[in-house]
């Protein structure tokens, strides 16, 4: 299982990393896309919306399920990955090169509570995995 | 304590993906659904259904019991070997089960029941028999697996795995099944495909497998049986029928017959009812993907949500999201509808299903 130590992460599944822009890139970790399987469709948020903290902000669709995902932090949504509106599948193929959206946190403190790549491992080990 | 066919540990071995399937342990997919799915559309894939129960009945004129017991006709079983597809009822004419029936002699016909539905279908069968027809036996076979290899080369492949079967089932037309040595070998399945599903003993099983996985039959999941199903039109016992709807509703007419003067279980429930409701065929216009239980809302009713969506999903091979839909027995083939997902409403057409056929799509 990837967990790349230089990104954050939430219970729920994505994965952050902090921009040197202070903008925040997020998608859902590799554990996630295994769960779901081949991906078949993704609604992103819109570009310019403000989102609370844990709010449902993207669905993805695999062959399986869909699954929402959530915002990290707070802040407002700055760009998003169109390409994966075309090409779901790049979420299976890499999830960690395969980003959903970019935010621009609206609380820099927000960022503090989230996990780091041990914390996550050990939250996935207590969700039984 | 999840039941295992013959096959688990080959599975695991595979790298499958397992999941609990109805208290049944079974692979979903090996790597990837799309991947399974595509292979026995272009080729060849098989797939472990020894969870399903073969179920033997035995004794003096067997036929007899069957004509009250299930809504299809046997009569219709005339040559050794002759499958036929059908509902068992309630009285109420609500779906115990969908079933095959081979019948093989008038002493012994063979039926193959769902697995999950396996336990009340004997239940119920052994319980009309002790009513009608208490000298017949009524065998379940778990000591049997079963094996689908569907696909456009799915019977060439068995018969390089079975040397010498080729003479004894190359000619068996749709729903048809022969015995070849330990095989019992039906052109049936379930994935719109030509191919073979093949009852042999459980200790066979795996070697079977063996066989075929290196003759290049791609193993495939309990994920691609369900999308292949679905563009194959046919029904998912417990989605699209179950024993709150009856055969009429669920786009099992042709599978009822009620012309003859044969009296059998449910019937007359079914010639006192309205049909209100239709099975229909849905091809999503926006972009998503259609899941069961979701609402569709049609013009033909006061209430705005009286449709639902049975089964859902995405379709590999028309690269779009269809669905089988119950709505208003008025709709019409071509009629736009709207599927209430999530908060939007997403445009849908109304479609005559099969979707897929023999790898050609047809909607």
């Amino acid at each position: 299982m990837s967990i790349p130590t230089q990104l954050k992460y939430t219970k729920s599944h994505e994965w952050v990393k902090s921009e040197s822009d202070g903008t925040i890139t997020v998608g859902i970790t590799q554990h996630a896309q295994e769960l779901l399987g081949d991906m078949v469709f993704v609604e992103l948020p819109k570009i310019g919306r403000t989102l609370a903290q844990k709010e449902e902000c993207v669905v993805v669709e695999s062959v399986k399920a869909a699954a929402d995902v959530y915002s990290p932090v707070a802040g407002e949504v700055v760009a998003v990955n169109s390409e994966l509106e075309s090409s779901p599948e790049k979420i299976n193929q890499d999830s960690y090169q395969a980003w959903l959206f970019k935010l621009k946190p609206a609380n820099a403190a927000d960022l503090a509570g989230l996990l780091d790549a041990q914390g996550y491992e050990k939250a996935l080990e207590s969700e039984g995995h | 304590m999840l039941k295992i066919t013959p096959l688990n540990q080959t599975h695991r071995e595979m790298n499958a993906k397992m999941v609990d399937f109805g208290g049944w342990d079974m692979p979903l997919h090996y790597g990837s659904q799309l991947e399974e799915h595509h292979k026995v559309r272009q080729d060849a894939g098989m797939f472990d259904v020894s969870h399903m129960l073969v179920v033997d009945i035995h004794g003096e004129n067997v036929r007899h019991f069957l004509r009250q017991l299930v809504a299809n006709n046997v009569d219709k079983l005339t040559v050794s070997g002759k499958a036929l597809y059908t509902c068992m009822l309630n009285p109420d004419g609500g779906i115990i089960d969908d079933l095959i029936i081979y019948f093989l002699s008038e002493s012994w016909f063979r039926l193959v029941v769902n697995a999950g539905t396996a336990d009340k279908d004997v239940t119920w069968i052994t319980s009309q028999r002790d009513k009608t027809a208490p000298h017949l036996e009524i065998k379940p076979r778990r000591d049997l697996g079963m094996i689908a290899v569907q696909g456009p080369k799915a019977r060439v492949k068995v018969w390089q795995v079975i040397p010498g079967a080729q003479a004894t089932t190359e000619n068996l037309k749709q729903f048809q099944a022969a015995t070849f040595e330990q095989y019992f070998i039906a052109r049936t399945g379930y994935t719109g495909e030509d191919g073979f599903e093949i009852i042999l003993p459980a200790n066979d099983a795996v070697d079977f497998w063996k066989k075929l996985y290196a003759a290049g039959v791609a193993p495939a999941g309990l994920g691609a049986r369900d999308t292949l199903r679905l563009e194959a039109g046919m029904n998912l016992y417990g989605q699209d029928m179950d024993e709150t709807t009856n055969p009429l509703e669920s786009g099992l007419a042709w599978t009822v017959d009620l012309k003859s003067e044969r009296d059998f279980i449910g019937k007359q429930a079914l010639l006192q009812t309205t049909t209100k409701r239709q099975l229909f065929g849905l091809l999503l216009l926006d972009k998503g993907v259609l899941r069961s239980h979701q609402k569709v809302v049609t013009h033909h009713d006061q209430a705005e949500d009286e449709g639902e969506i049975t089964s859902g999903g995405f379709s590999p091979t028309l690269n779009q999201s269809i669905a089988l839909a119950r709505l208003p027995a008025e709709a019409a083939i071509g009629e736009e509808v709207h599927v209430l997902v999530r908060d939007k409403k997403l445009a849908a057409k109304v479609v005559k299903y099969p979707f897929v056929r023999n790898g050609q799509i047809l909607v």
